[in-house]
């Protein structure tokens, strides 16, 4: 091993990395390109882009402990709603109305509930584990509807009346601030994700889901892992519901739904785990089945979204997201 | 002299069945030890023990005199005891280049860092093809494990194990599946682990047994029935009895 062959083979290593990077940046760009494009052809609909974009980071947030750890989880919701009620408390029980504030009290709150549901989730494995989940979000959901004198039990949470940001950009009645402070705070999240699953604590996570015994052989944690990365994806989902309670100024119980955490995890698989843009898709596809084939279909609309789903675990199992990829890669090796 | 590792009247059973009985052994710096005996002998119970992923009934297990029984699997790696698997356990969609710098990660406790790319970090990097090069898998280096090859997926084993930096290093048929006109690369890849090393080495292959080990230790039902050097082994009774039965005596009066 001589050192001037190790260095040739380390500057062969960079291409590869500065393609992903390149990656990255086209996902920065698509994803400003739609909301650009979004914005000015649903300019009457901003408010339910706003909501596609609070999906879109409950989904990212989802994606780092399935996709990327291998958890399976149907209470995934209980970190977004804590998120929301985090913030919607703290406005309209505490006085602090000031946006961005909120929003980092949501974020804090959705870690606490991750690192709690972390705890419980990750006790049990396989099976156990999905109905320690269900328990999870259940409970959370009973606990906002019992303490009424905060959440506003089962009417909601109301009274949010959030400052303008930085004291400048007041919240309108189109939504456009919302929509455009939405926009800024998924590409910050994404690329904040980018460079956490990038890392090596990603790279250890990744090694988890696929195999747990390899990695306690190398001497880590398992499990320490993972109740970190559900801290982390907390945050994330916190953010997700902050922002929804900013936005749509109400939190409701529905946010601490099962149905939510199932969806989020059936339109994951539809997109594509592990990889962060299979969210986007899962999401704009989730949004899509629901608003435009239930339009056209109102009795059959859940027949059209299970067909689906079966047609994308039979025939594209990485999800679609996956499937494109691992489809442009061969494309890419044959035109070698 | 206290043993670098040592291995004191280790116990198992799994309901009636005795498979670890009074186990003892010792290694010191710098040993190359083969551990033989027939299929269902306990060889791989007696790895799982040591190295805490199953519980033994009784027994210690001792890493430079400090008792190391009560730690559980991650902390006696980070005591220095390091093992490789029968069957391959690698991460299928990671690439060698990966799986070196992640075991070089977690030795320099840099695993948990939510930043950065180990491909930003020249001594990881240095080091992750330093060891890719002595076992010949830089070519390889950034395919996924899934495409490569099974005996270069064994080389990776050694890799990881090389990564780690560990002082007792359990090697659980290092060469098992692989064909056999490739065990040379396994030796090849044996022969470079660092000479203060100890080395316990678990296989059936005996033509690379005996070319590695200076000492063999034979466990036949959980017990160990000889503890000495490869050209006595051979010679010896009751190891014959325990893997020909009672065709030991007839081939010997052949």
């Amino acid at each position: 091993m001589s050192a001037s062959n190790t260095s040739a083979t380390m500057a062969r290593a960079l291409p590869a990395q500065s393609r992903s990077w390149l990656r990255d940046l086209a996902g920065i760009a698509v994803i400003l390109v739609s909301a650009i494009v979004g914005y000015f052809l649903f300019p009457n609909n901003l408010a339910q882009l706003t909501r596609i974009i609070a999906i879109m980071q409950f989904f990212l947030s989802l994606d780092l402990v399935t996709g990327y750890c291998g958890v399976a989880t149907l209470g995934h919701a209980a970190l977004f709603g804590a998120g929301a009620y985090a913030a919607g408390i703290a406005a309209a029980h505490f006085g602090v109305t000031e946006p961005l504030t909120m929003i980092a009290i949501g974020a804090a709150g959705g870690a606490l509930a991750g690192l709690v549901s972390g705890v419980v989730i990750l006790r049990g494995h396989g099976l156990a584990q999905l109905v320690l989940s269900i328990a999870v979000i259940h409970l959370s959901h009973e606990a906002a509807n019992k303490a009424s004198a905060y959440t506003g039990g089962s009417d909601g949470l109301s009274g949010i009346a959030p400052d303008p940001i930085l004291g400048l950009f007041a919240f309108d009645l189109w939504g456009r601030t919302a929509y455009v402070l939405g926009i800024i705070l998924l590409i910050i999240v994404f690329v904040l994700l980018r460079i956490l699953v990038r890392s090596p604590f990603g790279m250890l996570c990744r090694g988890i889901r696929q195999d747990p015994i390899r990695i306690s052989a190398m001497g880590a944690s398992v499990k320490a892992t993972l109740i970190k990365m559900y801290v982390i994806s907390g945050a994330v989902a916190g953010i997700g519901g902050a922002f929804n309670a900013v936005s749509t100024q109400v939190v409701g119980l529905d946010s601490l739904s099962f149905t939510n955490s199932a969806e989020a995890l059936v339109m994951l698989v539809l997109g594509g785990a592990g990889t962060l843009y299979g969210a986007f898709i899962g999401t704009i596809v989730f949004i899509g089945v629901e608003d435009f084939v239930s339009a056209a279909n109102p009795f059959h609309w859940l027949t059209i979204v299970g067909a689906l789903l079966i047609a994308v675990v039979l025939f594209a199992p990485k999800g679609l997201y996956g499937t494109a990829a691992a489809l442009v890669e061969r494309y890419r090796k044959g035109s070698k | 002299m206290t043993a670098l590792f040592e291995v004191d009247h280790l116990m198992k059973s799994f309901g009636g069945l005795d498979v670890t009985r009074d186990v003892s052994l010792s290694l010191q710096k710098g040993d190359r030890v083969a551990l033989i005996g027939p299929n269902g002998a306990g060889k791989t119970t007696f790895v799982n023990l040591v190295t805490g992923h199953l519980r033994p009934n009784s027994g210690k297990v001792r890493m430079g005199g400090e008792d190391i029984s009560t730690f559980n699997a991650m902390k006696r790696v980070q005591a220095g005891l390091v093992r490789s698997f029968q069957v391959t356990r690698l991460f299928a969609e990671m690439t060698p280049e990966e799986h070196v710098a992640l075991a070089i990660l977690q030795r320099e406790g840099k695993s948990g860092r939510v930043a950065g790319s180990f491909q930003a970090m020249p001594e990881v990097m240095l080091e992750t093809y330093a060891i890719l090069e002595t076992l010949n898998l830089v070519a390889l280096a950034r395919m996924q494990v899934s495409e490569i090859a099974y005996g270069q997926q064994r080389l990776l084993e050694i890799a990881l194990a090389m990564a780690l930096r560990p002082k007792v290093l359990l090697l659980d048929e290092p060469a098992a599946g692989v064909p056999h006109s490739d065990t040379f690369l396994i030796e090849n890849a044996l022969a470079q682990l660092p000479d203060d090393l100890a080395v316990l080495m678990i296989e059936h292959d005996m033509d690379l047994v005996f070319r590695f080990a200076k000492r063999v230790i034979v466990l036949a039902a959980g017990e160990i029935i000889f503890d000495g050097s490869p050209r006595e082994v051979t010679e010896d009774a009751l190891v014959r009895e325990a893997y020909l039965g009672s065709y030991a005596h007839a081939s010997s009066a052949a």
